[in-house]
């Protein structure tokens, strides 16, 4: 059965402000550089597009009649995920798969800027009969979590500080516009969100897009002499109510990160992978996501303190600074996770370049309130 | 699309099974998800435990009133600790969700695969049109206030004039379907008009009027897809899927001839292509096409090239689409007669595929031996055709 390789990517800029652009130009200046990236001519070559959106981040309805002009895929197979962008990579793969498909693009964009009652559409996710009355701010939710997380697996605020730190670091290279060196006093007269949630604790929002462009193992060699392959997939959602949920260890992605591990056969993650790019949209997720995913090394506090997760450390974590030092561009948080394991693989991370890397690790979670997680394997 | 000459799974439908279709059920959408799940199950042998992988299918997120709809109504579907996913093309998520569980097995990654479509259109008040008016440009359409009837009755209107085509011949869908439609214990509509009723009917937009169109409805409708060992292992009879295909065509619908869904012939090409049928005329047994309105039946016959352009109002007029006919046409009812839950509606065209070539139709069963089955939905600005052909 055909491997399946990443032979293209391309993206915006960041940024948590875009006036110049509406939604479909990101898509299309994402696009352009994705099929530019792959060489090939979109709308001779491409079999399938797929866009990872939901209606209510782009304030229209049916959001999926919105995408073929910008992307290449007028009367082609298109369609429309509502997940994450790595969901939407995760469908590609499937695709190639069967065997019918030989290119498929995927998209994720964020126009969050344009929303104007952001915080008011996530109070529109929660149960409107048990949550709705009683939580304001689906950040409470996530300080619940934390609190529930740093007591089952012993996280300090210290070690959260080093997270944020490191991020912060490893986004310069990006040019990110909300990068910056932190030192422990900035952090400590952080304030609190909900408590112990800190503003330093939460990722901002950021505007942008991101494609990818997936390809069988035939036409990828015809394409490139250096492709990626997608080694592994794995997804997987815990049950539809978060408030059930965060009390308790987020098995899904330990089961989406086991069906990944087996798929790309690696049994001791730490020693087989190179690096990983987890989900930190609150600086707790990362250190979760390392435990859940068994990258920890049986002593998540032994390894944050050391520097292990450091760009010079053993096992680099969020290598392009991830959504604490660039932004969170919503459902295109997985594709820009995906963009930094991509150039770091194909040694385009100019300073944060690590030596020589061969596999990497993409793990993502939605946006709260969700319990929906998607991992990747990528190898050289 | 190439051609799979190394095709290695090959995908089988066990089971199947939907919820009653009507204007307002007091069912939340998870408990319509997991009657539905619950059914389709049983009816092939297995517990959720068994279950890989689930898809879920529902058009817009505005109808159930949440944000992250999948995520909210992930336990009803069973969806606990398990991979999970919801895809969507509009009104053509229906055929689509059961095309997603079809390559969720096809590609080797899953064996067993529950796919549900759900749709609960009753919440929106004062009416489901109101949701539809956000799915206009909010440029250059939304200012000039339209919904989904008048843009359709612009689309009927060009379908009739450049056809030639009366209003009698396209009222013929109705009458047929909602006669259909009585024999569906499921059904929300079904009822015995004549074609005078269908013409004296509440004119909405001319030249739609109140029995040319589908109501709204909640209902759910759910299947279970495995590959062939365990089809196997679970039955004598699967239903293999042989072919699918779907098409999305540009949003700018202004600028296209309304008259053809170029759309649906792409998308039933590929299905075609991949299920090695060469004329669809004669292949095709029978087949679920999407009616939402009853021109649309006529249309998407033509799309399919299961008629020549202008042929469709000719064949239903002789009778060649009804149940004892040369090719039943919506045998189950359709959207016209059994209900409009826009994507529980369209996965109820594939359920019904299924029965009929099971054999298990009941009073809805078409009189011919039937091999080949097509089901297909359609959705979005008039600008997706989602097709999945089955056969015995």
């Amino acid at each position: 059965m055909t491997r399946v390789a990443l032979v293209g990517i391309g993206s915006t800029q960041f940024r948590p402000e875009t006036p110049q652009k509406n939604f479909k130009e990101l898509m299309y200046e994402a696009a352009s550089r994705a099929y530019i990236d792959a060489g090939i001519e979109p709308r001779k070559e491409l079999d399938c597009v797929i866009t990872a959106s939901e209606d209510l981040w782009e304030g229209l309805a049916i959001f999926d009649e919105y995408v073929p002009d910008q992307l290449g895929g007028v009367l082609k197979p298109v369609f429309t995920v509502g997940g994450d962008g790595l969901h939407g990579i995760i469908h590609a793969y499937m695709l190639i798969k069967t065997g019918y498909f030989d290119l498929v693009a995927v998209e994720a964009h964020s126009k969050v800027s344009e929303i104007e009652t952001l915080q008011k559409i996530y109070h529109f996710a929660l149960d409107p009969i048990y949550l709705r009355p009683v939580v304001d701010n689906p950040y409470a939710l996530a300080a619940l979590e934390m609190m529930n997380m740093m007591r089952l697996l012993d996280i300090t605020f210290d070690m959260l500080d080093m997270t944020i730190m490191k991020n912060h670091l490893n986004a310069l290279e990006w040019g990110s516009p909300y990068a910056r060196i932190y030192d422990y006093d900035n952090l400590e007269s952080s304030e609190y969100v909900a408590q112990p949630l800190r503003e330093v604790d939460i990722a901002p929002h950021v505007d942008g897009a991101t494609v990818a462009v997936l390809a069988s193992e035939e036409k990828a060699k015809e394409l490139t002499d250096e492709p990626i392959w997608i080694e592994g997939v794995g997804w997987a959602t815990q049950g539809g109510r978060v408030e059930r949920t965060l009390h308790n260890f987020p098995l899904a992605l330990n089961t989406a990160g086991n069906m990944a591990y087996d798929m790309a056969g690696i049994e001791n993650p730490l020693a087989d992978l190179d690096f990983a790019e987890v989900d930190d949209r609150f600086s707790f997720r990362e250190l979760v996501s390392l435990a859940m995913l068994r990258l920890d090394g049986g002593d998540l506090m032994e390894m944050v303190v050391n520097g292990v997760y450091t760009l010079d450390g053993d096992f680099p974590v969020n290598t392009g600074g991830g959504f604490i030092g660039n932004g969170y561009p919503l459902e295109a948080g997985g594709m820009m996770k995906l963009l930094h394991a991509v150039k770091q693989l194909r040694g385009e991370a100019g300073f944060n370049q690590l030596d020589d890397p061969e596999k990497a690790l993409v793990a993502i979670r939605r946006e709260v309130p969700s319990n929906s997680y998607a991992v990747l394997i990528l190898g050289r | 699309m190439r051609m799979n000459i190394h095709l290695k799974n090959r995908v089988a439908c066990v089971g199947a099974g939907m919820t009653l279709f009507r204007r307002r059920l007091y069912e939340t959408p998870d408990e319509l998800m997991w009657l539905a799940a619950k059914k389709a199950l049983d009816d092939a042998g297995l517990t959720i435990r068994d279950i890989d992988c689930i898809v879920y299918g529902t058009a817009p997120d505005n109808f159930d009133g949440i944000h992250m709809q999948s995520e909210a109504l992930a336990d009803g579907g069973g969806a606990l600790n398990k991979p999970y996913t919801r895809v969507y093309v509009g009104g053509g998520t229906g055929v689509f969700s059961a095309i997603a569980g079809w390559w969720h097995v096809a590609s080797g990654l899953c064996r067993r695969v529950l796919v549900i479509a759900e749709e609960k259109m009753s919440h929106v008040q004062p009416h489901p049109q109101y949701v539809f008016h956000h799915i206009f440009d909010p440029v250059t359409e939304k200012p000039l206030g339209v919904n989904l009837i008048w843009i359709f009755a612009l689309e009927m209107h060009r379908y009739m004039y450049k056809y030639n085509i009366k209003k009698e011949d396209i009222a013929l869908v109705s009458v047929k379907n909602k006669r259909n439609a009585l024999d569906h214990p499921a059904a929300q509509l079904g009822m015995k008009i004549t074609v005078e009723d269908v013409l004296n009917s509440e004119v909405l937009v001319w030249p739609v009027q109140r029995l040319d169109i589908s109501p709204i409805s909640d209902g759910a409708v759910a299947l279970v897809f495995t590959d062939e060992e365990n089809a196997k292992q679970l039955t004598d009879e699967p239903i293999w899927i042989d072919g699918v295909g779907w098409s999305l065509d540009t949003m700018y619908w202004t600028n296209r001839d309304l008259a053809f869904p170029t759309y649906l012939y792409y998308a039933g090409k590929m299905a075609y292509k991949m299920a090695g049928i060469h004329n669809p005329r004669k292949e095709i047994d029978f087949a679920e096409v999407y009616d939402p309105f009853d021109y649309k039946e006529l249309h998407h016959m033509e799309g399919l090239q299961l008629a020549k352009k202008g042929e469709a109002p000719i064949l239903t007029r002789e009778g060649v689409t009804e149940r004892d006919g040369d090719l039943p046409i919506n045998p189950s009812g359709g959207l016209l007669g059994v209900g409009n839950p826009i994507a529980a509606a369209g996965l109820m065209k594939v359920a019904e595929v299924y029965w009929q070539l099971k054999g298990e139709a009941g009073k809805r069963q078409v009189k011919k031996d039937v091999v080949t089955g097509l089901a297909q939905a359609w959705g979005d600005l008039m600008q997706v055709g989602t097709v999945i052909i089955m056969r015995r």
